[in-house]
């Protein structure tokens, strides 16, 4: 089981990093995340210098609420747009080239080619997210965060990277079309992230079921600096779920093939 | 080896394969002939496990196609209809990526690449990438991939398409070799090479299966005679020799062809099953006719498959 599941991990884990749209996705990401922190650290040293005239803005700046936060909420709607980048090829562009079908003859099982796939994205995007390591880094120059937070923040990211890449993975199994593939992922990336907006304009209980799904709510926690088991499951659930829906999507496939 | 029994294929309501069954024993050359449509690569995709049957199912080396897919799939090797490659890998890591998958030991996956490079002639490309090689090497990957780890029962679809004559030839002789030892299914639109190929052949129809028998056996099933094409010099009793040899047994007509200043041609039809060559050379010797050539025309496979799939007489 392991050595066909590592295989393909190293053989994705490569492309990853042979292909140019990888590097040009890393590099975006890398420059919006910087000029947003860039920004949201500028801001913040302006209300310091005013806090020397005013203390009462004094009691609200703290570098976790004031830099840390945003910056985690500017980060996973970078990631909502690129993430599905990174996706979109893994299994539509193989059913294209019709490799996947050769794939499908090797004794191989499905859940090895969808774990080793799911498993070298998640490497790559493990890296992009360790290179933003960097600004608490900066931060820490200037300032003395405390780390719970910001251990907990990129705890929070990292599933929520999971299951944006589980469902990539998932459009990526339904498609050839790799854009079809990048864009439905995109789509319901975005309602996951956006579907506890219309909570306030909706009966109690269906308020209730809304943030249960929405994908901000269940972020919140993290961005505190507190590890909620709830929230932790709602990503891994989330995750698990696409990754099975895959699964079973590729199942199919072979009876419309 | 294989035991294939009503295998059944829709797609959606469109037949691919109905009810095939058929047996193929261990060491056997097997080739698929059909027109286009007529259901090989759907065969061969349930075969595979690539694709599931709607009903009925085959036995590969005792295992279930359906039951037991991962055994079958360990037992095989397959070539898909468009040679798929990862265009983006070179040769030699392409190789050691299928070993990987096909779970040859990591010790034996430097000497299993090895020796695929070696078989499928792929000596000067092993660290070129895939995408900037010749259709032909191309192929050959294919053709390695399929090999690796020593498949029981190798299934080729359309193995020479798109190649040139030299490629071709390079290839059949690559499947000749192969099938010494090893169980193989192959389809083909090229006819010649069918017959060169296999000791037995498939014929499909839209579907449906339409005969199988060894080349030589649907030959004699037409029941045709057979003709011999006589060119003999031109001297003075070579006139009367078509009367002579009418008189022959087993020979049911003569027809005289053209007459040049120096040759003259003749057709012999003989009876099916009937060689009469040797007395032909006899009586000509005796009447003292040189012979300049004396060719058996057989019924070509052509047309065992038009007479077969459509009926008509070519
Ligand atoms: N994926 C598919 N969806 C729908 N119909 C299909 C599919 N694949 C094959 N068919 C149909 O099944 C029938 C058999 O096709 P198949 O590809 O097996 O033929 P073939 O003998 O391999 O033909 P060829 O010589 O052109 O390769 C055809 O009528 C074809 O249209
Ligand atoms: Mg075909």
């Amino acid at each position: 089981m392991m050595q066909r599941l590592a295989a393909i991990y190293r053989k994705e884990l490569k492309s990853h990093f042979q292909s140019v749209t990888a590097y040009v996705t890393i590099g975006i990401f890398f420059i919006i995340t910087g000029y947003f922190f860039v920004n949201i650290f500028k801001f913040y040293n302006l209300l310091s210098l005013q806090s020397a005239r005013d203390p009462s803005i004094a009691e609200s700046l703290n570098i976790i609420e004031r830099v840390m936060r945003p910056l985690f909420s500017n980060i996973s709607i970078v990631l909502l747009l690129v993430l599905p980048l990174l996706t979109m090829r893994l299994i539509a562009e193989e059913r294209k080239q019709g490799t996947f079908e050769l794939l499908l003859t090797y004794p191989v099982r499905d859940i090895e080619t969808v774990g080793g796939k799911f498993l070298a994205t998640l490497t790559t995007f493990a890296v992009m997210l360790a290179g933003t390591l960097l600004f608490p880094l900066l931060l820490s120059i200037f300032a003395d965060p405390e780390p719970g937070p910001i251990i907990t923040g990129y705890l929070g990211l990292f599933l929520m990277g999971c299951m944006f890449i589980s469902i990539g993975i998932f459009f990526s199994s339904l498609t050839n079309h790799q854009l079809v593939a990048g864009i439905s992922t995109f789509g319901v990336a975005l309602l996951f992230l956006v579907i506890g907006w219309a909570s306030p304009f909706v009966s109690p209980a269906a308020s209730k079921v809304l943030l249960q799904f929405s994908l901000l709510k269940h972020f919140e926690s993290f961005a505190k600096g507190v590890l909620d088991t709830q929230d932790i499951t709602y990503y891994l659930f989330t995750t698990f779920f696409f990754l099975f829906m895959t699964l079973k999507s590729i199942e199919s496939n072979r009876w419309r093939s | 080896m294989i035991q294939v029994e009503n295998l059944t294929r829709y797609y959606g309501h469109t037949v691919g394969v109905r009810s095939l069954s058929f047996e193929v024993p261990r060491g056997e050359v097997l080739g698929f002939l059909g027109p286009n449509g007529a259901g090989k690569t759907t065969t061969m995709k349930m075969l595979t496990c690539y694709i599931p049957p709607t009903s009925g199912t085959a036995r590969i080396c005792g295992f279930d196609i359906v039951d037991e897919p991962m055994e079958v799939r360990r037992r095989i090797g397959y070539l898909p209809e468009k040679n798929p490659l990862y265009k983006d890998m070179c040769v030699r890591e392409y190789l050691r990526y299928v070993c990987e998958l096909k779970g040859v030991s990591r010790n034996r996956i430097k000497s299993e690449t090895d020796r695929t490079i070696e078989q499928c002639g792929l000596e000067p490309v092993p660290n070129r990438l895939i995408g900037s090689i010749s259709k032909g090497f191309q192929q050959r990957v294919g053709m390695a991939q399929a090999i690796i780890n020593d498949p029981e029962l190798l299934i080729l679809d359309e193995p020479t398409l798109g190649l040139d004559p030299k490629q071709i030839i390079g290839v059949r002789q690559l499947i000749k070799t192969l099938g010494q030892t090893r169980t193989i299914i192959l389809s083909s639109h090229i006819l010649p090479e069918v017959s060169q190929v296999c000791n037995r052949i498939i014929i499909l129809n839209d579907g449906e299966l339409i005969a199988i028998d060894t080349p030589e056996n649907l030959r004699s099933r037409i029941g045709k005679s057979s003709v011999l094409r006589l060119t003999l010099r031109n001297v003075p009793g070579s006139s009367k020799a078509g009367e002579i040899l009418a008189g022959l047994d087993g020979v049911i007509s003569i027809r005289n062809g053209p007459v040049d200043s120096d040759k003259v041609h003749l057709s012999v039809e003989s009876k099916p099953g009937s060689d009469p060559r040797e007395m032909i050379i006899a009586r000509l010797v005796e009447e003292r006719v040189p012979i300049l050539e004396i060719r058996s025309e057989e019924l070509s496979l052509e047309d065992i498959f038009l007479h077969l799939v459509t009926g008509e007489e070519s």
